[in-house]
């Protein structure tokens, strides 16, 4: 008997919970698959010509589900100057730059099915680096990387101790790992209060999103607060963050000094809300490297004005590798955004920051293994000697938009700084230069992890000084 | 049906010459199917092998554990994917804690805690069924959730509550590689697939269905309606809690507690109600139309479309697709796919006994 009830309500159910459930492993996956490797030479230029004159970035993207906002700037500002290096300069030293898409929408199983599936390459140009773009599936994929000798790029996210590339030869949390985020925070917040020694008895409440991402910077706050002397608060909002009530009157309760919006997606605009609504002032509200886009302050309306945030990659069109973008690339139709307003804002910005680094690990590693496509080894030793300083920021069109940045073998960051940046109600304005993270302090703390963990996964710590002199 | 004993023993007998033909056909197939099994990796490519064979396997597993509570016990429950993550998370404690345990014993260690919690969880179904059950064993699905990322003991006080799979070795044997990853979740799979399969045709299986179809008629004809249930939660769980190592262990070589949310609970349930409820192989069906239609789905998509459509629309458009498809194959067959694929044979015995020489009476 209930046997047949259920059977009468399996389709009601299927229909009623399918949009929202089904998706971890139930529909789509890449926008490309190898089954339409022909379909790419429309859009990608020259990927029609097997010849073995291409290099190939494999897109792990997401244009749907919670994150969409995210991923679909953060990959339409790195397909476009992808698409500008092919148009203006003619790839890079002839080599053009090809790709293609499969969808994630964050999920980390889906992340690894794309992953598998990319790895290999398109038409035989070979891929260069992995930008998946997402905690949870850059720690899934941390080992795979490792045994196929691809690059993993998490740009401002990611383990910490991925830092420290003796341990983790091919994961790179570019320009500004967690750690460094909250430390270049805090920093702030003792210059805004006349000196770090007047941080003594304050409180700092850090709202985070209850994710790996957002648990990552829990011991590196508490250490800073006992260095300095101020309470510390962890305050989690459950995914996707879109009710926040409890917290908000949590911290109402306890009425910190400054909060640390750890957030993302749709629960920035609401944490901005709710503030507004419990009497929270929001301009002790320090949004973090992932809360400071427009799609993060523009539905939060007026609650949003005075909002303050850091960044690496502030939003605007003034760079001039963005005027170039829209000589070359969008204003010739061939730009990404579906919204070509879009352009210049932060996640697109931060695709196109992105697109600089990835570019710039292959220009390098040509230097040393010469004008050919090259193999994910050779583009790893790209990144890990990848040295831009004022004059080549300039030779980009990036100065302002990008930080001067050295990596190395022993450290896979090399930025560590960021600016403030505030939103006036129509854009965000810079409000800072560059302000750096205490990395010295910082170091020891990623060594010891990072050492445990090569412990842990019976990892041999790599000869940086042995490398370095082959 | 005649069972393989049966069809042994009739063997034996003079006089049955042509009846063990049959059954050295049927060994013939069985040992074929196998070999194939084993030798998959050496015939198909990585991306097979970790990107669809062992998700595919351990979903099938997790499926099972499902089926055994809601299609043969009967109990409604929405939860899976809590026993997975305790499974998972037990495992890797094991593991962290106790780091001399063999690999297998950890997989068994987080089956057992599993078994135990979901013993646990399934306490209301001696008062309450149908969709009340459901609402109750949901509150496992967020315990589990709130204690693993509450507590950093679970992920060995890991930063980002994120636990890390060990190396994978079995007598000194890596099981590293991608075949290896399969191959493991082979070795676990198979033997507990076998398992399920003999149970749920013993008394305990039995005893199961009668609970199922009729708890008062049950209980009349001597079967121990609760000890039953329990057991049914406890087996169920622990085959999920298998399954999650499997999945942390071998699959994605990492976790976080929000991995095995509500929306795997469900995909899980899905794959019971798709395969079949009361049937180990459709199981398997289910599975594998939940993992590989979506991919082959974005495959044909994508090679139609290409780049001139919008890949958000499209991807939109997928999931259009695939919940009206998941509609129209349970509208035509509620019954599931194994029942499907039942008729389908039933048919094509029907068609080759029509025109094959009829042999033998």
């Amino acid at each position: 008997m209930l046997r047949s009830r259920v059977f009468a309500l399996a389709p009601w159910l299927i229909a009623a919970l399918c949009t929202s459930s089904c998706r971890s492993h139930s529909d789509s996956a890449p926008t490309e698959g190898p089954a339409s490797a022909a379909a790419a030479g429309s859009a990608a230029p020259g990927a029609n010509d097997p010849g073995g004159k291409e290099q190939y970035f494999p897109l792990q993207s997401y244009r749907v589900g919670p994150y969409a906002a995210g991923g679909s700037g953060f990959f339409g500002g790195f397909i476009d100057y992808m698409q500008l290096v092919n148009t203006r300069d003619g790839g890079v030293n002839g080599i053009k730059l090809t790709w293609s898409e499969c969808e994630t929408e964050y999920v980390v199983e889906r992340g690894v099915e794309c992953y598998e599936r990319l790895k290999g390459g398109l038409n035989g140009a070979p891929a260069a680096a992995m930008n998946p773009l997402s905690v949870g599936i850059a720690y899934a994929l941390i080992d795979r990387a490792t045994t196929d000798k691809i690059p993993l790029i998490t740009i401002n996210h990611g383990r910490t101790d991925s830092t420290d590339g003796r341990v983790f030869p091919y994961v790179f949390p570019l320009s500004l790992n967690p750690y460094s985020e909250i430390s270049a925070i805090v920093n702030y917040v003792g210059q805004r209060e006349g000196g770090l020694d007047h941080l003594k008895g304050k409180k700092i409440a850090v709202l985070y999103h209850g994710s790996p991402y957002g648990k990552e910077t829990q011991p590196i706050v508490e250490l800073l607060a006992k260095k300095y002397g101020f309470a510390s608060t962890h305050i989690e909002v459950p995914h996707p963050g879109t009710e926040q009530e409890s917290q908000w009157l949590q911290i109402k309760k306890l009425a910190p000094d400054y909060i640390i919006l750890r957030g993302w997606g749709i629960m920035n605009p609401v944490a901005l809300k709710t503030a507004a609504k419990i009497g929270y002032p929001v301009d002790h509200i320090i949004g973090n490297i992932w809360s400071n886009s427009e799609e993060d302050v523009i539905p939060a309306g007026a609650a949003a004005t005075g909002y303050i945030a850091i960044t690496t990659h502030p939003s605007g069109r003034d760079f001039p590798v963005l005027q170039d973008v829209d000589k070359y690339v969008v204003s010739q139709g061939k730009g990404n955004m579906e919204d070509a307003k879009r352009v210049g804002t932060g996640y697109y910005n931060l695709g196109i920051n992105n697109g600089i680094l990835n570019v710039e690990a292959v220009r390098v590693a040509q230097g040393k293994f010469g004008a050919k496509p090259l193999t994910g080894e050779q583009v790893r030793w790209g990144f890990e000697h990848i040295h831009i300083d004022d004059a080549r920021l300039k030779e980009l069109g990036a100065v302002g938009l990008l930080q001067p940045i050295s990596l190395s073998c022993a450290d896979h960051e090399g930025g560590g700084a960021v600016r403030f940046e505030r939103w006036d109600g129509k854009k965000f304005n810079v409000i800072s230069d560059w302000i750096k993270a205490d990395r010295a302090l910082l170091r020891p703390i990623i060594e010891e992890s990072s050492t445990k963990y090569a412990a842990e996964k019976r990892i041999t710590i790599r000869d940086c000084d042995g490398e370095a002199k082959l | 049906m005649s069972s393989d004993a049966s069809v042994w023993q009739r063997a034996r007998e003079p006089g049955a010459a042509k009846l063990s033909a049959r059954v050295v056909v049927r060994a013939a197939l069985v040992l074929a199917a196998a070999a194939l099994l084993v030798a998959l990796p050496l015939l198909v490519d990585d991306y097979v092998l970790s990107a669809i064979l062992v998700p595919l396997l351990a979903l099938s597993l997790a499926g099972i554990g499902q089926n055994l509570v809601t299609g043969y016990a009967g109990q409604l429950f929405v939860g899976a994917a809590a026993f997975m993550s305790v499974g998972a998370f037990a495992a890797y404690d094991v593991h962290l804690y106790l780091p001399s345990t063999p690999l297998l014993a950890t997989f068994a260690a987080g089956g057992l805690v599993a078994a135990a919690t979901g013993a646990l969880f399934g306490l209301p179904s001696l008062r309450i069924r149908g969709f009340y059950l459901v609402v109750s064993t949901l509150a496992a699905q967020f315990f589990v959730e709130w204690l693993f990322t509450k507590v950093g003991w679970f992920s060995g006080n890991s930063s980002s509550g994120v636990i890390t799979a060990p190396p994978l070795r079995i007598a000194g044997v890596s099981f590293s590689s991608p075949g290896g990853h399969y191959w493991l979740s082979l070795l676990i799979v198979a033997p507990l697939t076998l398992a399920a399969h003999n149970l749920v045709r013993g008394r305990i299986g039995r005893g199961w269905m009668a609970v199922r179809d009729m708890e008062t008629a049950a209980a009349v004809v001597g079967v121990p309606v609760r000890a039953s249930k329990l057991l049914a939660f406890a087996i169920g769980s622990f085959y999920c809690g298998v399954a999650g190592a499997l999945w942390a262990f071998a699959y994605l070589g990492t976790v976080e507690p929000h991995g095995f949310d509500l929306d795997r609970s469900f995909q899980i349930l899905f794959i019971v109600i798709l395969g079949g409820l009361g049937s180990v192989a459709g199981t398997f069906l289910g599975a594998a139309f939940i993992v590989l239609f979506p991919i082959a789905l974005d495959q044909a998509v994508a090679a139609v479309a290409g780049r001139s459509v919008d890949p958000g629309l499209l991807q939109n458009l997928e999931k259009v697709l695939f919940g009206a498809l998941v509609i129209l194959l349970l509208a035509k067959q509620p019954a599931g796919l194994a029942r499907l694929v039942e008729i389908a044979w039933i048919r094509a015995r029907r068609f080759a006994a029509r025109y094959a020489p009829r042999s033998r009476s």
